[in-house]
């Protein structure tokens, strides 16, 4: 930037804007540009039931996850992961814990900063290491879902959150009682909630802590 | 132009999308190293952060590539591989598309030779989940900059806010790995599959944790996560075996 009138953060909004606009327009585009090559026009029929089944509850869940996670990913981090995903099961686990060991916080500059380096890297390896499945897709078919791995890859998400609930509950012991109650009495007596529903009960569970731990602050415990 | 799932031009077009979302990762990659060169964040942390996030990736990565090959079955390679690569993540993508196969009255499973189902599959995976696409790009800066200003009003209730919402999507998880165990009651033990492998990766990461700071071990920190999450899962290896799939 030569403009010295521009902040950093004033930088990374607007090309974080403009890189969404553009790739967003891009990937809606690919179905259209799909219909033209092959001349063929789309199932309406099927499309409005797909759509129907899909798209109210991954809309609410996406709208109320761009509210919790814009704080946590910081500007960059955000403009990135919403256009690469696999936000909670990669993204954020990587930029919290390289925010973590650098000792820097999501909102300040230097958190923002470090937070886009862990995702960034984190979406250029991801997209290479797809690119070298796709190209090596026969011999690894073989291996990949071979009933022996099968099991492992399974257990991503507990594995994930097992080292991670480690750094922060330690660090925040008398914050993390509540919301593990909670989050454990509900998950294991609610049927509904299971591995697709996981995805909404994080805003419910990030606004609870916030709440409590609001809470315990003004109450002078924390 | 005659239609197949793997024809070569989809993979010439999801090839060049692709190209174009790895460009806005180098592009903000290359932005954020120099500010922080600017911001003095020492050259090693730099490193270190992006060898670790590095690493850390490899598993999750891989795992996101099996969800291509599970995809491909039915819907070629192509459109699983641009579907993985953006947005989404794997329990979306097959949520979506078994949605939209279902709504086509196909089976999961059998490889679609009807371009117009193709293309509906793929309206059905881009549309269902734009939501972010749709807002990031407007409200992200109005959010921000509405937050920073909690920060700077009370600095310690600043990073308590972090670290509560932090802990609040962590809990979240925590609660979803005991989703089953209630099995256990009616005999089935398969429900404590996800707890045994959290409580592995949990061991794994305070050991590190113990080991890094009591022997003066720097880099074990910097590798922590990604051990545990590694050895976490193949921890499920046996304890599938054991406890039953």
């Amino acid at each position: 930037m030569k403009n010295e009138n521009i902040s950093y953060m004033d930088s990374v909004h607007r090309a974080g804007r403009i890189w969404g606009i553009v790739v967003g327009i891009v990937l809606l585009l690919f179905p259209a540009v799909l219909s033209l090559i092959f001349q063929t026009a789309p199932n309406l029929e099927v499309l409005w039931k797909g759509v129907l089944a899909t798209a109210p509850m991954y809309w609410a869940v996406g709208i109320v996850e761009i509210f919790t996670y814009v704080p946590m990913l910081g500007a960059g981090g955000t403009y990135l992961s919403f256009v690469t995903g696999n936000i909670s099961n990669l993204k954020l686990p990587c930029a919290i814990d390289a925010m973590e060991r650098a000792g820097v916080k999501a909102s300040d500059e230097e958190g923002e900063v470090i937070s886009t380096i862990a995702i960034a890297v984190s979406s250029i390896v991801t997209t290479l290491i797809i690119v070298i499945g796709v190209i090596c897709l026969v011999p690894l078919t073989s291996v990949l879902e071979s009933p022996v791995l099968v099991p492992a890859f399974d257990m991503i998400l507990p594995a994930l959150f097992g080292g991670l609930a480690v750094v922060f509950i330690s660090k925040n012991a008398k914050l993390a009682i509540a919301p593990i109650i909670l989050m454990l009495a509900l998950f294991i007596f609610v049927p509904a909630l299971n591995a697709s529903t996981v995805g909404i009960m994080v805003p419910v569970g990030v606004l609870f802590t916030v709440g409590v731990a609001r809470l315990l602050y003004k109450k002078g415990v924390l | 132009m005659s239609f197949n799932v793997n024809h070569p031009i989809l993979f010439i077009i999801v090839g060049a999308i692709i190209a174009l979302v790895l460009a806005q990762s180098v592009f903000f990659l290359v932005r954020a190293v120099r500010r922080a060169h600017e911001l003095g964040i020492s050259k090693s942390t730099v490193k270190k952060t992006i060898s670790s996030s590095a690493i850390f990736t490899i598993a999750p990565a891989v795992s996101i590539l099996v969800g291509v090959l599970a995809l491909s079955k039915s819907l070629g390679v192509a459109l699983p591989w641009l579907r993985l690569s953006v947005i989404g993540s794997i329990t979306y993508e097959t949520v979506a598309a078994g949605n939209a196969l279902e709504a086509a009255g196909m089976s999961a499973g059998a490889t679609i030779t009807e371009p117009s189902i193709f293309i509906t599959i793929a309206w059905v995976m881009t549309v269902g989940i734009a939501a972010g696409l749709v807002f990031v790009p407007f409200v992200t800066k109005k959010l921000q900059s509405g937050l920073s200003k909690i920060g700077m009003k009370d600095k310690k209730w600043g990073e308590i806010f972090n670290n509560a919402m932090f802990l609040g999507m962590i809990s979240a998880f925590l609660g979803y790995v005991f989703c089953d165990v209630g099995l256990v009651f009616k005999g089935d033990t398969s429900g404590l599959i996800p707890v045994c492998v959290m409580a592995v990766s949990a061991v794994v990461m305070a050991v590190c944790g113990l080991v890094a700071t009591k022997a003066k071990i720097r880099w074990l920190t910097d590798y922590a996560l990604p051990m545990s999450l590694v050895i976490g899962m193949a921890s499920a290896i046996p304890l599938t075996a054991l406890l039953g799939a």
